[in-house]
C-alpha cells in the first residue's frame, strides 16, 4: 500500500501549507498567548513535522480522525454518516446506468454507421456533454416546480421514511445516471469496436455461430475489460465530484461537507474528507482490477 | 479532397462560437454587464434584453460574453499551466531516468490517485478561491497527466536512433531534448490539451457554481446558473441559457476531440 501512504504524506502536507495558525483559528477572538501556546502543545503543534505527522497518521490509523472545529463531531463519524447518503446514490446511478449503457454501446458497435448506432453516439455525446448541476436544475424546474411531482429542497433520510427518502433521491440519481450513460456507452462502444475487427471474430462467424453467439460470448466478454476499468473510474470520480449534484438538490452529502469545510476553513474536516475520498478511490480501483480475472482469464491476479 | 467528417464541422462551429463570444465580449457587450437596473429585472427574454435580465436587472446576454471571456481565459491559461509544467517534470523525469524518475514519478502518481476535482477541491482551500486560485489548483490537479504521457513518449523516443545520432553529433543534453525529443511530444499533447480544455472549463464553473470560483459579481457560466437557482421558478431563461452555454461548449470539444481520435487513429477510420 505504498499509495495509500503517499496519498497520507500528501493529504497532510497539504494541509500544513494553508497559510494561518490553526490554533489561532480554532480559539478565534479570544486567544491569549498562554492560551494559544497551551492549545499548540496539546494538538501537537510545537514538534517538528514529521514528528507531527507520524502523530497524526497513528491516529488516523487507528480510525482517529480529529475534532471538527466548526461543530466539535468526531471527524470520522461524521465522514461515514454523509459518505453513506454520497454512495447510495453514485452507487445507484451508475449501476443502472451500466446496465442500460453497456449493452447499449455493444449493440451501437454491432450495427456500426447504422442509423441506430449514429443516434445512439449522438445521444450518448449530447448526454456526456451536458454538465450534472445543469441538468439536475432543469430536472428541479421540470419534475418540481412545473410538473411539482417531485419535492424541490430538502433531504429525508431513506431509514427514517422509505418512501419520501426514494422521492427525494430520484432526482438526484436520475441526474448521474443520464450523465454516465453518455460516458460508459461511448467506451463500451469503442472497445467493442476493436474487438469486432480482429480474426477470432471473423473466425466465430465463419464457422457459422449465431449473431448472438458471436457478439455476447466472444466479442463481449474480451470487450468488457475498458469500459469495467472506466465504471471504477467514474465512481471515485464521482465521489470527489457529487458535491455540486448535492448542492442542486439539498442533499446532506459527503460531497456538500467538504465544500462547507472549505468555506469555514474546517481543516480537520477538509483533511478527513480529502484522505478518506483518496483512499476510496484507490481502494475503488483496487477491487476493480481484482475483479478483472473474473470475465478476462489472460489476466491473472498476480 | 475529402469532406470534413460531420462531428470536426459541427464541433468547429460550436467552438469557433464561443471563441468569437469570447474575444467581442472582453471588448464590447449589448450592454454593460455590471450595471444594475431595479427597473429592468427579472426582464423576459425581449428585443430590448435578447436573454432577458436577471434579478439586479443585468443584461443576461451581456453577461453571458462577459463570463464568456472569463471561462475561456482561465481554461486556457490553466491547460497552458499545467501543459507547460507536466512536460518539463516529464521530460526531467523520463530523460533523467533512475531514481530522479522514480521520487518523481511516485509523487505524481500520488497526485493522480486523486480524483481531479477533489485535489482542486483541497488545493483551492490553501491557495483561496478566487480567479487566480483556481487557476493554480486546477492547474496543479492536471499537471500529473500531462507529465504522465510526455514521460511516457520521451521514454519510447530516447531509444530511438535519430536521439542517439543526435548525441554522437556532440548535442548536448538539453539541446537534444529540446530540439528532437519535445517536437515529438507535440501531437500527443495537443490531443491531451484539447480534453484538457474541456475539462478545466467544466470544472470551473462547477466550482464556481459551488461558490468556491471567481466570486460574483463578475459574472462566469458557473456563477450565473448558481445565482438563478432562487429566481427559476420565475425566470426560466436565468437558469436555461448560462447551462445551456456549458453544454453546447463541451458538446463542440467533446466532437472536435472525436474528429481528432477518428483522424490520428487509422483504425477508427470510418468509424465515426
Amino acid at each position: 500500500m505504498p499509495t495509500l501512504l503517499i496519498v497520507a504524506v500528501s493529504v497532510f502536507v497539504l494541509i500544513r501549507l494553508i497559510p494561518g495558525d490553526p490554533a489561532q483559528l480554532m480559539l478565534g477572538d479570544l486567544a491569549t498567548p498562554a492560551s494559544l501556546a497551551d492549545l499548540r502543545g496539546r494538538l501537537g503543534l510545537d514538534q517538528s513535522l514529521p514528528v507531527q505527522f507520524g502523530i497524526w497518521f497513528g491516529k488516523v490509523l487507528s480510525g482517529d480522525f480529529g475534532q471538527s472545529i466548526a461543530s466539535q463531531q468526531a471527524v470520522l463519524p461524521l465522514i461515514l454518516q454523509r459518505f453513506s447518503i454520497s454512495a447510495q446514490v453514485v452507487l445507484v446511478a451508475v449501476l443502472l446506468a451500466s446496465l442500460v449503457a453497456v449493452p447499449a454501446g455493444v449493440i451501437a458497435a454491432w450495427k456500426q454507421n447504422s442509423s441506430l448506432d449514429l443516434s445512439l453516439v449522438t445521444l450518448a455525446t449530447l448526454l456526456l456533454s451536458i454538465p450534472t448541476f445543469w441538468l439536475g436544475l432543469l430536472f428541479l424546474l421540470f419534475f418540481g416546480l412545473k410538473l411539482e411531482w417531485l419535492p424541490v429542497v430538502g433531504y429525508v433520510s431513506i431509514s427514517e421514511n422509505v418512501e419520501a427518502g426514494l422521492l427525494y433521491l430520484l432526482m438526484p440519481i436520475m441526474t448521474l445516471f443520464l450523465h454516465e450513460i453518455g460516458v460508459i456507452l461511448r467506451m463500451a462502444r469503442a472497445s467493442t469496436l476493436e474487438v469486432l475487427r480482429l480474426d477470432y471474430i471473423t473466425h466465430a462467424r465463419a464457422k457459422g455461430l449465431s449473431e448472438m453467439a458471436v457478439l455476447w460470448r466472444h466479442a463481449f466478454k474480451n470487450a468488457f475489460g475498458p469500459t469495467w476499468t472506466l465504471i471504477g473510474l467514474v465512481l471515485g470520480n464521482l465521489l470527489g465530484g457529487i458535491a455540486v449534484v448535492e448542492t442542486v438538490f439539498t442533499i446532506p452529502g459527503l460531497g456538500r461537507l467538504l465544500v462547507d469545510s472549505i468555506f469555514a476553513r474546517d481543516y480537520p474536516v477538509i483533511q478527513g474528507c480529502l484522505l478518506f475520498v483518496a483512499c476510496t478511490y484507490v481502494l475503488v480501483n483496487l477491487v476493480i482490477d481484482l475483479c478483472y480475472p473474473l470475465f478476462d482469464p489472460r489476466v491473472t491476479a498476480a | 479532397m475529402k469532406r470534413p467528417a460531420p462531428n470536426a464541422i459541427v464541433g468547429g462551429t460550436l467552438i469557433g462560437i464561443v471563441l468569437a463570444a469570447a474575444g467581442t465580449g472582453a471588448l464590447w457587450t449589448p450592454y454593460d454587464p455590471l450595471k444594475l437596473s431595479f427597473r429592468a429585472k427579472l426582464a423576459a427574454p425581449s428585443s430590448v434584453h435578447w436573454l432577458g435580465t436577471d434579478e439586479f436587472g443585468r443584461d443576461v446576454l451581456s453577461r453571458l460574453m462577459a463570463g464568456a471571456t472569463t471561462s475561456v481565459w482561465v481554461s486556457l491559461v490553466t491547460v497552458s499551466f499545467a501543459v507547460v509544467l507536466g512536460t518539463l517534470i516529464g521530460l526531467l523525469s523520463g530523460y533523467m531516468r533512475g531514481w530522479v524518475d522514480r521520487v518523481i514519478m511516485a509523487f505524481n502518481d500520488a497526485l493522480l490517485a486523486f480524483p481531479g476535482i477533489l485535489l482542486a477541491l483541497g488545493l483551492l482551500a490553501v491557495v483561496g478561491a478566487n480567479k487566480y486560485g483556481i487557476i493554480v489548483a486546477l492547474g496543479i490537479a492536471y499537471t500529473p497527466s500531462v507529465a504522465r504521457i510526455v514521460r511516457g513518449a520521451v521514454l519510447s523516443l530516447r531509444e530511438r536512433e535519430f536521439i542517439a545520432a543526435s548525441r554522437v553529433m556532440g548535442n548536448s543534453e538539453a539541446f537534444t531534448m529540446a530540439r528532437h525529443i519535445l517536437p515529438n511530444c507535440i501531437a500527443p499533447l495537443t490531443v491531451l490539451a484539447t480534453s484538457m480544455f474541456g475539462y478545466v472549463l467544466l470544472a470551473e464553473s462547477a466550482l464556481s457554481f459551488l461558490g468556491l470560483g471567481v466570486p460574483p459579481p463578475a459574472p462566469t457560466w458557473g456563477n450565473m446558473l448558481a445565482g438563478s437557482r432562487p429566481y427559476i421558478g420565475q425566470a426560466v431563461w436565468l437558469g436555461v441559457f448560462p447551462g445551456l452555454a456549458i453544454s453546447l461548449t463541451l458538446l463542440g470539444i467533446n466532437l472536435l476531440g472525436d474528429a481528432a481520435r477518428d483522424k490520428l487513429d487509422p483504425r477508427m477510420r470510418g468509424a465515426r
